[in-house]
């Protein structure tokens, strides 16, 4: 068994869904050592960080071109290391710009990406939702190339760097990244892929905002927030009731703000903001994984839906199932009367 | 521009889900089936494209794989104004893995030797989000994934291609240029969706809505990855669930909040 995860990094840092990745990693090698991959043009500032985590040795993947991510030097780069160290598993943060190219990549290899996973059961095989989370499915590969998995965020728990895991003694990240390896410290390795510049094919600006955002969900306390349920952009005035006999903020799931009715500012979820309030009330919402990992900071989360198995009571502390027509209304109600 | 829009029915998002009796698949036998959300901003943008093209011979054609009843979501696409269809029929998508369908679009698109393809970002139903990425590199083609807005540039020129604009996690974006021929696969929001008219509907039938046979495309392939079983999802926490009539319902969960939670 020879287990690889590909790390991501953002404004100069490994991020936490790679070490949820790496964790992930570790999992599945049960003990045999797992590599970490860093790709970019001088991955130097980064060893050090990936060599505190739960990883064996630590592979820099550099070259100019890397410099900034594109889908066709990551699938040039990954496919050149892959094909020359050969691994059963290769484990990655589900992340946006994972799914922009690792199924490219496992395509390279005849293999089949298997996305979003939630958890690793023996044999291994993996865990992960369908129908918007309102099912698991248990997926296996028979591939006989590396396996490709990535894993969602917050699924895996990622292991305090500084006390390591409970599979991995903590190593001191070593001084010098292009030694070899030596006792007690970590082996650092660099990997330099062919690409020329003709073979990246897209060019991206550098990211943007659309407008500048003028409404700060994640400091809000109480949050409203509202979902398909609402069915009609002329329903949205017993949510605004709501919101104001409750003082709090308004926001939506993806749909809502789709639809426009409600601005962009206020969504919340892996394309929106990410909100930690004390109350986050979700009407309507059924809780595809998008919108939940906006909420999981919540410190009490409220559910009104119809229908009883959707997802967002899964993570609800307290639920109503029913027409919301009939019962947000009533809620407002119910609050004034505990105000007066 | 000749632009192929890959599209995928999947059972109406308010469908009731049930586990088929050998605990492997859903019971498919009384749903209802819509086209996949992502793949009608897919669609939609496809046909802005059209029409803001000087390209008078420029040409939107939806396709999908599945078993008959996926016509039904074609001739909607139709109805849209799509110009024609093209239906590979196949019963054995659920044994195939997200490779295998890609097999199979890919074997119906090369001949069309189309300017553009595109897909939505995911289904609804398996939630993969990768046919779109796979077609692109089984037809050598530039991609982009989560594609909020298409615009091409320099159209009817050599120099033709597109720039797109892209969502990153966050709320932040960016603008992406890719070469012609290309591969887009489409987040939803992008657009207004549009309905179609009873025009549209009329005219819809007598389109062309080419059949292709899944055993003829000589795409088969063994899985690599299978689905092995389904099940309903362990719940995380316990909710408390409060019943009644709405206004009860209501005032225990005000007093639960405040005595309870403490977050009132």
């Amino acid at each position: 068994m020879s287990v690889f995860v590909v790390l991501e990094v953002r404004n100069g840092k490994i991020t936490r869904s790679s070490w949820e990745a790496a964790a992930a990693a570790a999992t599945l090698a049960n003990g045999a050592p797992v590599t970490a991959v860093l790709l970019g043009a001088n991955t130097e500032p980064l060893a050090a960080q990936a060599a505190a985590g739960p990883v064996a040795r630590v592979l820099r993947v550099e070259h100019p071109l890397l410099a900034a991510y594109s889908s066709d030097g990551y699938v040039i780069a990954l496919h050149q290391l892959f094909q020359k160290e050969s691994p059963t598993h290769v484990v990655l943060p589900h992340t946006y710009q994972v799914r922009d190219f690792a199924s490219r990549l496992a395509t390279r290899f005849g293999q089949v990406l298997i996305s979003d996973v939630i958890a690793l059961e023996p044999g291994p095989t993996f865990v992960r939702q369908l129908f918007q989370g309102r099912m698991n499915a248990i997926y296996q590969s028979a591939g006989v190339g590396p396996c490709f998995v990535s894993v969602q965020a917050g699924a895996f728990r990622a292991a305090p760097l500084s006390q390591g895991t409970t599979s991995f003694v903590p190593k001191m990240p070593q001084e010098d990244p292009g030694a070899s390896a030596t006792e007690g410290s970590i082996p650092i390795e660099f990997f330099t892929p062919t690409i020329a510049p003709s073979d990246i094919r897209t060019t991206a600006s550098e990211p943007f905002r659309a407008t500048s955002q003028t409404v700060d969900l994640s400091s809000a306390q109480l949050i409203v927030s509202v979902g398909r349920g609402i069915k009609d952009a002329a329903n949205m005035p017993i949510i605004q009731q709501l919101a104001e006999a409750l003082g709090a903020e308004l926001a939506a799931s993806r749909p809502i703000c789709d639809s426009g009715w409600l601005p962009m500012e206020r969504q919340v979820g892996s394309s929106g903001q990410t909100v930690a309030p004390k109350l986050y009330l979700a009407i309507g919402i059924s809780g595809a994984i998008q919108h939940l990992v906006g909420i999981k900071g919540s410190q009490c989360i409220v559910a009104i839906n119809k229908d009883s198995n959707a997802p967002i009571f899964e993570i609800a502390d307290y639920g109503i199932i029913g027409d919301l027509f009939e019962i947000v209304p009533a809620l407002t109600a119910a609050i004034n009367a505990a105000k007066s | 521009l000749k632009i192929i829009v890959a599209i995928k029915q999947v059972p109406e998002r308010d469908a009731p889900i049930r586990i088929d009796a050998a605990g492997k698949w859903i019971d498919e036998s009384d749903l209802q089936w819509a086209l996949n959300e992502s793949d009608a901003y897919a669609l939609e943008e496809a046909l802005l494209l059209k029409e803001k093209s000087a390209d008078p011979a420029s040409e939107v054609i939806v396709l999908s794989a599945g078993p008959e009843r996926v016509g039904v979501t074609l001739r909607e696409g139709l109805a849209k104004s799509a110009d024609r269809a093209i239906h590979i029929v196949a019963d054995d998508l659920a044994s195939r893995d997200a490779l295998g369908v890609a097999r199979l679009l890919a074997a119906a698109i090369a001949p069309e030797k189309p300017d553009l393809i595109l897909t939505g970002l995911q289904s609804e139903d398996l939630g993969l989000g990768q046919t779109g990425v796979i077609l692109a590199e089984l037809l050598g083609l530039p991609h982009a994934s989560l594609i909020l807005q298409v615009e091409v540039v320099a159209d009817g020129n050599p120099q033709a291609h597109i720039r797109a604009k892209r969502e990153l996690e966050e709320g932040w974006f960016q603008t992406i240029d890719l070469p012609l021929p290309a591969l887009l696969t489409i987040q939803s929001g992008g657009n207004k969706l549009r309905y179609a008219t009873l025009m549209g509907i009329k005219r819809a039938k007598m389109k062309e809505c080419r059949i292709l046979r899944a055993a003829d495309l000589a795409a088969t392939s063994a899985p690599v990855v299978t689905l092995a079983s389904v099940s309903l999802p362990h719940k995380q926490k316990s909710t408390q669930i409060l019943t009644g009539s709405p206004a009860e319902a209501a005032t225990a969960l005000v007093e639960k909040l405040k005595t309870e939670a403490r977050v009132l």
